[in-house]
């Protein structure tokens, strides 16, 4: 009877603590969010505009994150940079986690030689290493940061079509599949209606844990002088203009840094509560 | 008697690893209007097969299926799901035939919205369904996991009469569930038999079930068909092996 009293409590507390946490990154998020649209309203100062004689001035209570090399506030920059690196990496997440569903679907449920012929092509992509053929890709397009987006997309969207065609062979053959067919709907429907919502949780978890990825390959490819281009204010390249002034200001380098640092880990730890949630399963594998 | 299904020479081979698998081998039978048409066979004898390529969700190497004289494989599109109106089928486990997705009453009224009833009137039919296979309306709002075997059954059963369907086919419907609600299931599938005038094939491995319900029964043994007649008559004086030992397993 002892016994049993605490148990109840402890599955009680743990079950509270996944909604707090969801809470908090998701509030985290938001704050993030926010912060990236309202950008230009909330600087202190305009991210663009130089003033020379204020030029890599330390961290003070004017510029509380110092300035850059030609006097620009870091606290509007990185602010501002918010903007289009969250975007980005929203976007891009969006844009592979669509793409990569469609195919593995498709895949999925056709079989066949459609079903080879992609898979193989998406091997392909995969034995590519990843970083290597953006910059190759986004080289060849020029710079720019939504051609950093394409090119990271055009890599990127086989783990999804892997994920979801996994994903849909196993429900393939569910009797409730076989259950919609007779209840007279077709292929079309039982796709909408009972394959996508079925198999949205994994591919959710993975695009949510996605984010933060995608945001430091958007950041790195920037930091090669791949992505944004200057002025605009972008972390990854930001990063890249500190970096030679790494032991004289760091705080150049450190600010942007730890922008990245610190949403990265947000959309993180918001995946696995998001995994938490929606994939209960999984993570009581990864506890015990 | 009226003939309502004629099933000739149907065939089935499954390929694994290139290495042919004959899983229906050549099976004629026919089922009788407002019959109850038992059909007995262990595991991986092609029971199920059967059933699938019946209901179309499997396409049969060769052979005929006659739906009232009407050659119903190869029909597609339009005719196919006018062929759903006329035949359904009670899968084995009733949770994993519906979308763990979907609510119960979502699953009961889809045949409905597809076949092209108004929201309104196919949740009053639901209702009535409902009622028919015994089931409390507050099912209408539960999810598949949150209802035990028996009452999701039932809904399934609901499910398979919303089109008014002439033949039912019962694809080991009561194998998964315990023995009292077993014998619920089979009263409740019993009495809409005679009600309705349904035909029913009734797929199963338990011989004191099909005996209880069946008028004739075919008893299946690797792909084929190795005796017919009717129930008592079979299990009395059984003329193959194998029948005998299947009787002989019923404890």
């Amino acid at each position: 009877m002892e016994e049993k009293k605490i148990t109840v409590r402890k599955q009680k507390i743990k079950k509270d603590y996944t909604k707090i946490k969801l809470a908090v990154y998701g509030a985290l998020t938001l704050l993030l969010i926010l912060v990236a649209v309202f950008a230009p309203y909330i600087t202190p100062y305009d991210p663009y505009e130089q003033d020379l004689g204020n030029a890599l001035l330390a961290p003070c209570r004017e510029y509380l994150l110092g300035t850059d090399r030609y006097g620009r506030d870091m606290l509007s920059r990185v602010i501002m940079g918010a903007r289009s690196s969250i975007s980005s990496a929203v976007l891009l997440v969006v844009i592979i986690t669509v793409a990569g569903s469609i195919v593995g679907i498709l895949c999925g449920y056709c079989q066949g030689k459609l079903d080879s012929f992609l898979m193989r092509l998406s091997d392909i992509f995969l034995a590519f290493p990843g970083m290597v053929f953006a910059i190759a890709a986004a080289s060849v397009m020029s710079g720019g940061i939504m051609n950093a987006v394409a090119a990271l997309a055009f890599i990127s969207w086989p783990k999804y079509a892997r994920i979801a065609r996994s994903q849909v062979l196993t429900i393939k053959n569910a009797p409730y599949i076989s259950a919609a067919r007779l209840a007279g709907s077709g292929t079309g429907k039982i796709i909408l209606k009972h394959i996508v919502p079925n198999i949205a949780g994994p591919v959710i978890v993975t695009a949510v844990l996605d984010i933060g990825t995608m945001m430091m390959e958007i950041a790195g490819l920037s930091f090669l002088g791949l992505g944004a281009t200057p002025p605009t204010a972008e972390w990854g390249s930001m990063m890249s203009n500190g970096r030679s002034m790494l032991q004289t200001s760091p705080w150049v380098i450190l600010a942007p840094g730890c922008a990245i640092f610190l949403t990265v880990m947000v959309f993180n730890l918001l995946g696995d509560t998001v995994r938490d949630i929606l994939d209960p399963r999984q993570s009581r594998r990864n506890r015990s | 008697m009226e003939k309502i299904l004629e099933v000739t020479n149907l065939k089935k081979t499954f390929y694994k690893n290139k290495t042919p698998f004959t899983a229906v081998n050549e099976i004629s039978f026919t089922l009788n209007r407002g019959e109850c048409l038992g059909l007995v066979g262990e595991s991986g004898c092609g029971k199920s097969t059967t059933a699938k390529m019946i209901t179309r969700l499997l396409e049969p190497d060769s052979g005929s299926i006659r739906l009232d004289g009407e050659e119903i494989l190869g029909q597609k599109g339009k005719k196919k799901k006018e062929l759903y109106t006329k035949m359904q089928m009670i899968f084995q486990i009733p949770q994993d035939s519906f979308d763990p997705r979907c609510t119960l009453g979502d699953g009961i009224m889809e045949s409905m919205r597809n076949h092209g009833m108004k929201r309104k009137d196919a949740r009053k039919r639901m209702y009535e369904l409902l009622e028919l296979a015994e089931l409390d309306k507050s099912f209408v709002s539960r999810y598949p996991h949150e209802v035990s075997g028996g009452q999701c059954q039932r809904a399934a059963i609901a499910r398979a009469l919303a089109v008014d369907p002439r033949i039912l086919i019962c694809d080991e419907a009561t194998s998964a569930l315990d023995v009292t609600i077993q014998a619920q299931i089979m009263d409740l599938l019993s009495r809409l038999q005679r009600d309705r005038g349904l035909s029913i094939l009734l797929i199963c491995h338990d011989l004191a079930l099909v005996q209880k319900l069946c008028q004739r029964v075919l008893v299946m043994y690797k792909g084929s068909i190795i005796e017919t007649g009717m129930t008592d008559e079979v299990i009395r004086h059984p003329r193959e092996e194998y029948t005998k030992s299947l009787i002989d397993s019923v404890f």
